[in-house]
């Protein structure tokens, strides 16, 4: 017999164990399913706290009137409620901000994707992220102090406020997300298909363009959409740089207010709760929640479809 | 018979046109990259050379106030440090609870389960200033605790929360079955693999995510103003009562018109940049240190 | 039928002369007079409606090695993860018929399928050392399952029974990531004794294993036998023939349609038998090589 043997304990019984009631099991179960549902209760309680008052807000002012009207006056004496301005603005700084991040992000993406070496991409990819995590308020400060005066030198004629300054900064802002949401959507485009192009004797730029952006098109319109949804819900780069006057003009020079500016600078302020003026937040703010959330669920379901036909 | 090579176009004729493209398409690369990174550089200069000469020690310590040259952000400094404690504090347990609900324990036949995944997912997607919204609603009416830190770490943390989540996921994701089959077949029960194996092995990446949610709600302003961080506060905050935040006072010296204050504002950016950047700095290297190889 | 003089056919690959003389398998008349430890009836696997494996009946018997072998899709290692219930742990995965142990039924509604991995353990075809120190490794289970007495001894003799101690007693404290694959299956095998096991269950243990370790473990196989029950899944047929006193041959059964395919229990019995005078063709075309 060796020593192997002697340490080795037969089970008392070979009966099946019964069983157990596992209380402490179930219990953590609990605390988990607990801790899922609180992000279940954050969405209802936005949505609560928006669509309340702001049915309430409905019942003073005429939805017709507020979604068609184009002049937004809500402070003055002579109120108007027409959000169109607010729309228009907000749409005219997300347009010349993907004008800036959508091409620019690829760009980087293309060449983090295909063209880096893993060294530099190594380098690349942390600046990226700190270029994401500057506060927006620094951007903001930023967009007014400096790209300003900037373009000003440069002979454009751009308002102290302008909807230009905001657009381009905050379209450089954006570059990381494009960037690598579409880096990730061509990395998961198999091996395989630019092998079949370079051994079709295409180059490098083509096997790019044609290839790889192509199979990995819906991720890359995901990551678009995404970055238009952040700029559509961005708020102190616009409430500092693009001004709180809402006017409709397609000329990126003037100044404009877009709906985040509008709720940043009146929820700040002293405007009594229960006013008219204090309700408009959450009709705006509602209008704002149901944009982005569109948008949203349309980059979800672009993600799921590259994600599905590759993995 | 002729040889086909002397028929055949030369496969070197299109090399120059095909050597062109190439070179233009790779600056256009380099141009995106250098837009990108050159303007990271241009604010980073910028803001430092305005700002710096007013990163006083009196600015650091002192309290607010409307002289320029005497003013100090201590209050929204201490207020900033107070919110991302808090943030981290409640965003942490609940979301990584939350992820190891949905990687280990939800069924994900379920309605209820998907449900819980596309509103993680959506939430992540609300603008900052929507939480906001949701914040000034709870706490000027209902509930409310009022315009207080509290009620700032309570918002911030809903904004980072499903952030928090999905990194978490991630972690918990990258943590290879064998182990949790390895561990089961001995015995172990379903809460015991987890704490014991999964989690421990998810550490490096839950604390990377945990960092970098941390770094952009300490950056967040929007919900700030929206649940009342008021401008001037020339007292060191409390849980309970009024404060403000450094990216709030950032703010609020931007809107003075006068230059002085313009100075102030790139001096707080600083400040505030210091704080995110190292925050980050932190998590990337925890990401590369830890980066294990199943 | 297959003809009685089998070794006048032709076998290209193996020689089945020569496999009675490496396996030192026990005769059957032998294996059935131990204890019987399992008795499969009827047994069933489906996932998700598929069905995986079905019409399974066997026996096994107490300090035996028993091997599942057939070609790739036969159900093998869903069978052998149907006696300590890891299928349990897989949504949509459904098993009917009966499972018997030591005469209960392992499937029983009020069973304790935790605690029955205890009893009845595993060691996986990938080696899958837990990312701690060796020592941790082995007193991971003891741990989680509350068993007293000095760990050291427990940890110590558990490498001992898995020919593991003399090589790593000088490093208990380091990473079980840093041994090689061998080593660091014989650990599982260790982790899976420190528990105390009755039976061990090897699915494709020493496939992703060099030919030195597969001997080492093979040599492992013929030590624990002694005080264990051990079922093996193999691929590797020579395998089974040096180890097992038992074979199970599985084969897959294609639909009529042809879209479905499901496993089935061809034929069980010695592993002598199988491999010199197997009573099914399907049996003799898979161990003589011609196909599989």
């Amino acid at each position: 017999m060796t020593t192997a043997d002697a340490t080795v304990a037969r089970p008392a019984t070979t009966a099946l164990p019964r069983k157990k009631i596992r209380v402490g099991e179930q219990l953590v179960h609990g605390v988990l399913f607990i801790a899922a549902a609180i992000s279940v209760l954050t969405t209802v309680g936005i949505v609560l706290s928006l669509v309340l008052p702001a049915l309430d807000f409905f019942r003073e002012v005429s939805p017709w009137e507020f979604f068609t009207g184009t002049t937004w006056a809500p402070l003055f004496l002579d109120a108007h409620f027409g959000v169109v301005p607010l729309v228009v603005g907000t749409l005219t700084i997300s347009f010349w901000s993907s004008l800036v991040a959508f091409p620019l992000g690829l760009g980087v993406a293309i060449y983090l994707s295909e063209y880096a070496a893993p060294r530099a991409t190594a380098f690349l990819k942390p600046i990226l992220e700190i270029l994401a995590a500057i506060p927006t308020v620094v951007l903001g400060y930023f967009a007014l102090t400096f790209v300003t005066p900037f373009l000003r030198d440069i002979g454009l004629e751009v308002e102290i406020f302008n909807a230009l300054s905001a657009s381009l900064v905050l379209g450089v802002m954006l570059i990381p997300t494009v960037a690598t949401l579409s880096e990730d959507a061509m990395a998961a485009v198999p091996r395989d298909l630019r092998d079949g192009g370079y051994a079709l004797g295409a180059d490098k730029l083509q096997v790019s363009t044609k290839i790889v952006v192509p199979a990995a098109i819906s991720g890359i319109i995901a990551a678009f959409v995404l970055a238009f949804s952040r700029a559509v819900g961005e708020t102190m780069i616009v409430l500092i740089a693009a001004g709180q006057l809402a006017q409709i003009t397609f000329d990126p020079r003037e100044t404009i207010a877009t709906i985040t500016a509008f709720i940043g600078a009146t929820g700040n302020g002293d405007v009594p709760t229960g006013s008219i003026e204090y309700k408009t937040i959450f009709a705006v703010g509602l209008t704002l929640f149901v944009m982005t959330l569109i948008m949203n669920l349309i980059s979800i379901r672009l993600v799921r479809k590259y994600r599905e036909v590759y993995e | 018979m002729t040889s086909l090579a002397s028929t055949a176009p030369s496969i070197a004729a299109d090399k120059p046109r095909r050597l062109w493209r190439n070179r233009i398409f790779m600056w256009a690369m380099l141009f995106c990259m250098f837009v990108a990174f050159g303007t990271l550089v241009v604010l980073l200069v910028d803001t430092f050379i305005t700002g710096w000469p007013a990163v006083t020690k009196q600015l650091l310590t002192g309290l607010p106030s409307t002289v320029p040259a005497e003013a100090g952000a201590r209050p929204a400094i201490l207020a900033t440090l107070y919110l991302g404690a808090l943030v981290l504090l409640f965003s942490v347990p609940i979301g990584v609870l939350t992820a190891i609900y949905l990687e280990e324990y939800a069924n994900h036949e379920r309605w209820w389960n998907r449900l819980i995944e596309v509103n993680i997912q959506n939430l992540a997607a609300v603008p900052a200033i929507v939480y906001g919204i949701l914040g000034l609603a709870f706490i000027v009416r209902g509930i409310g605790v009022g315009r207080v830190v509290l009620a700032g770490g309570l918002i911030l943390t809903l904004v980072v929360l499903p952030t928090v989540v999905v990194s978490s996921r991630e972690a918990i994701r990258a943590v290879p079955d064998t182990i949790r089959q390895g561990a089961f077949a001995l015995g172990a029960t379903k809460w015991q693999v987890v704490w014991r194996q999964v989690l421990p092995a998810s550490i490096p990446g839950i604390a990377t995510g945990s960092i970098l949610a941390l770094s952009r709600a300490v950056g967040e302003t929007a919900p700030l103003i929206m649940v009342g961080a008021i401008t001037y506060v020339a007292f060191n905050p409390t849980l309970l009562g009024p404060y403000t935040a450094l990216p709030v006072q950032i703010y609020n010296w931007t809107r003075q018109p006068s230059a002085d204050f313009q100075v102030l504002a790139a001096a707080g950016a600083i400040v505030l940049l210091v704080i995110v950047l190292s925050m980050n700095a932190v998590a990337i290297f925890l990401r590369n240190r830890y980066r294990r190889q199943w | 039928m297959v003809s009685e003089d089998m070794t006048q056919m032709e076998s290209p690959r193996i020689d089945s002369g020569k496999i009675a003389e490496v396996s030192h398998g026990l005769e059957r008349s032998v294996v059935e007079r131990r204890d019987k430890v399992f008795s499969v009836s009827d047994l069933r696997v489906a996932y998700g409606g598929n069905i995986a494996l079905q019409d399974v009946n066997l026996d096994v018997h107490k300090n035996t090695v028993t091997a599942f072998i057939g070609p790739s899709g036969c159900g093998k290692s869903t069978f052998i993860r149907c006696f300590n219930r890891m299928n349990d742990l897989i949504p949509g995965a459904k098993v009917s018929g009966t499972v018997l142990y030591h005469g209960e039924d392992l499937y029983g509604r009020d069973v304790d399928e935790v605690e029955i991995r205890r009893r009845i353990g595993m060691v996986f075809q990938k080696p899958n050392p837990f990312p701690k120190s060796i020592y941790d490794n082995i007193a991971f289970g003891p741990r989680v399952l509350g068993m007293d007495g000095s760990m050291d001894e427990r940890v110590e003799g558990s490498l001992r029974q898995a020919a593991l101690w003399e090589e790593v007693k000088d490093r208990l404290k380091d990473g079980a990531l840093g041994l090689s694959g061998g080593q660091q299956q014989r650990l599982c095998i260790a982790r899976a004794l420190a528990v105390e096991p009755e039976v061990i269950l090897m699915d494709e243990p020493a496939s992703a294993l060099d030919p030195i370790s597969t001997t080492r473990i093979e040599d492992l196989m013929h030590e624990l036998k002694r005080n264990y029950t051990i079922i093996i899944v193999t691929h590797n047929m020579q395998q089974a023939a040096r180890v097992a006193d038992m074979t199970a041959f599985f084969s897959v059964l294609v639909d009529e349609d042809g879209a479905g395919r499901r496993g089935i229990l061809v034929e069980y019995d010695s592993t002598t038998k199988i491999f010199t005078t197997p009573s099914d063709k399907r049996t003799e075309d898979y161990v003589t090589g011609r196909f599989g």
